[in-house]
């Protein structure tokens, strides 16, 4: 071999090297690097703390609640739109006009940005003239305070999280049941199942790597809200919407204690890492891949 | 075991009409195959007795019971698939009990039927593989054993083999006679493949457009065939024919109604001479198809291309050659392509040909 043969392919991969390195591999330890640090973005000097921010971080209050708020919001939002959204392909998954249309309409919101979405929902939830509590009005209930009290502020994050989400979600279960033959169903009622073990049986077997990849990147996308956390509650009513991103936000750029924030991210990149990697092992072993 | 009647079936699926006035009667045990050219309808009459698609209009009975609103699984019909259709998310195991448990059969009755019936097909050392593990033969046998292990009163077959290699379809071809031989079930069984039809069948319906062509057995079926569409679907190479305009050398009496004459390319005799009576064509030798046994051989003549099929016979090497058909191996067809039987034709004799010879 020649050395231009030894050199072509790492030639033809350095572009997406270079780009991979700048712009995911070296912000990743330069925040671990940062986090040991007391740092102000713009003095000159950065302090040298070890771990000091992390002990911090671990002593404060405010974070254990913005950690269980992540925890809570993530878990209901995920289970929530991979429940709703496989229920909603079950029925969505044959062919009709209306059918058809129902998937469009409910797959609309994934195309609109997600400011938007918060502004809409901002207005809708509003206590006094929101849509919402005129509609609950009308069926007899007491309005709700929604994003204005600390115990339903959240829940109604994930109410939004799950409208954005479930349209994907169905969308790409739809796929995930289209793939699945049909002369195996019909085997199925040749062999008298009846339809919840067909359903229990082969149908959900067969949506595992579905399941498991729809799970993966609500788990992800969740542990990272971010915009409509900012744009509807900025963390409040009294710290009951505070997630780790926004967290990590309002310490980096607001109170500038960057070395603080890039600890809080250093945890959160953590936890995501582990939770996936157990995901994967756990559950993989499990999944079906034909 | 049961007979299966089906009484002016029809099919629509939306505005088109694929089946039309059914009417077929499936003996007993018998070994039934439903073959035509792929849109004849004969997977859709397959699926209908299965229960797998309604019918539009008319009856379906199996063993006298009228079943047109009789749930699939009810039927006691047992159905192998083309591409199998096992449960990937089971083992081979699992496939073949699936059925047993939804009916409710004890576990220990289960294990003892999975054994014999693993025995019978040869599954036993795969038994708790999942299917993609096991090859497409393997594959085929789990299907037959999932069928088998009901015990139902029919087997319906959709193209079973289409998806094994020549080999293992031939192999298989076997042990499908030998295994409905042993159950002496009512088995139905489809295929596009007039040769498996003709190897496997002791009842062949051939269909087209929906429509019932012929349902004989297959000697019938291949010596007495009722129409020009059976004629020329049953044989390989296929039967040779030509329009009546065309002919030369051949007297067919004026007052008949025959389109069409035909001959079996096996029938024909290539340089017989002149001890052979029948009508004589001159021709030029095209293509030869030498199989070891037989060969086949195209032939270019004035009335248009037609083949001759010979068997345990040296290669004919010269290019132009006379073939004679002897006059009792004609077949006579309608202007409509329905055969007309009791037409006598004499060749005509200005012995041209002889004496081109």
């Amino acid at each position: 071999m020649t050395v231009w043969q030894k050199l072509r392919p790492y030639g033809m991969v350095a572009p997406a090297i270079v780009i991979f390195s700048m712009f995911f591999i070296y912000p990743i330890f330069y925040m671990i690097y940062l986090s040991m640090f007391d740092w102000n973005f713009v003095s000159p000097t950065k302090t040298f703390v070890g771990l000091q921010n992390f002990r911090d971080l671990l002593a404060e209050p405010d974070f254990l609640k913005v950690l269980s708020n992540t925890t809570v919001y993530t878990a209901l939002t995920v289970s929530l739109t991979t429940g709703l959204a496989l229920l909603l392909a079950l029925w969505l998954n044959r062919k009709s006009l209306f059918h058809g249309f129902v998937q469009g309409a409910v797959f609309s919101p994934h195309i609109i940005s997600l400011v938007s979405i918060s502004l809409l929902w901002s207005w809708l939830m509003d206590p006094e003239y929101g849509l919402l509590n005129w509609v609950i009005g009308l069926a007899g209930f007491d309005p709700l305070q929604w994003l204005s009290h600390p115990s339903t502020a959240l829940v109604s994050l994930v109410l939004v999280a799950v409208w954005k989400g479930l349209g994907y979600n169905a969308l790409v279960f739809i796929a995930g049941l289209q793939s699945i033959p049909a002369e195996i169903y019909e085997a199925a009622e040749l062999d008298r199942s009846k339809p919840w073990t067909t359903f229990m049986k082969l149908t959900l077997p067969m949506l595992s790597p579905t399941i498991f990849f729809l799970v993966i990147i609500n788990l992800i996308g969740s542990f990272q809200v971010f915009e409509t956390i900012a744009i509807m509650t900025q963390g409040g009513p009294v710290n009951s919407t505070n997630t780790l991103v926004y967290y990590i936000y309002e310490y980096g750029f607001r109170y500038f204690k960057i070395g603080y924030a890039s600890a809080a991210g250093v945890i959160l990149l953590f936890i995501v890492g582990v939770l996936t990697i157990v995901y994967f092992k756990l559950l993989s072993r499990r999944v079906h891949y034909r | 075991m049961a007979k299966i009647e089906l009484t002016n079936i029809s099919k629509r699926f939306k505005d088109e009409t694929v089946i039309d006035n059914l009417n077929l009667t499936i003996k007993d045990g018998s070994f039934t195959v439903l073959v035509g050219p792929s849109g004849c309808g004969k997977s859709t009459t397959l699926r209908m007795i299965a229960g797998l698609e309604k019918q539009s209009g008319g009856d379906i009975l199996i063993d006298g019971k009228c079943v047109n609103d009789t749930p699939s699984g009810m039927r006691d019909v047992a159905m192998v698939f083309q591409n199998y259709a096992l449960y990937p998310t089971m083992t081979v195991r699992g496939n073949i009990e699936f059925g047993l448990k939804n009916r409710g059969v004890a576990k220990s009755e289960r294990e003892k039927l999975i054994k014999d019936i693993s025995e019978i097909v040869g599954l036993t050392p795969h038994l708790d593989k999942k299917p993609q593990s096991l090859s497409g033969g393997q594959r085929q046998r789990v299907a037959l054993a999932r069928a088998m292990v009901k015990q139902p009163k029919v087997f319906i077959l959709d193209e079973p083999l289409s998806n094994l290699d020549a080999k293992l379809r031939g192999q298989m071809r076997t042990e499908l006679i030998q295994l409905h031989k042993r159950l002496g079930t009512t088995f139905v069984y489809v295929t596009h493949d007039q040769v498996e039809a003709m190897s496997m069948g002791d009842e062949i319906v051939v269909m087209n457009k929906g429509v019932i062509q012929q349902a004989d057995s297959p000697m019938r079926l291949y010596h007495d065939p009722a129409n020009l569409f059976t004629a020329e679907f049953i044989g390989t190479p296929a039967m040779n024919v030509m329009k009546r305009s065309e002919l030369s050398g051949l007297d067919v009496p004026d007052g008949s109604a025959a389109g069409y004459v035909g001959f079996r390319p096996e029938q024909a005799l290539i340089g017989a001479g002149p001890e052979v009576e029948g009508w004589v064509i001159d021709g030029e030798i095209m293509t030869r198809e030498s199989l070891g046994s037989e060969q086949i051989y195209q032939i270019r003549s004035r009335m248009g291309v037609f083949f001759v099929k010979a068997f345990l016979a040296p290669l004919v090497s010269e290019d132009r050659v006379q073939v004679t058909i002897p006059c009792g191996q004609l077949y006579f067809f309608g202007a409509d392509g329905e055969r007309l039987r009791g037409i006598e034709a004499r060749p005509l004799q200005p012995a041209a040909g002889g004496a081109k010879a």
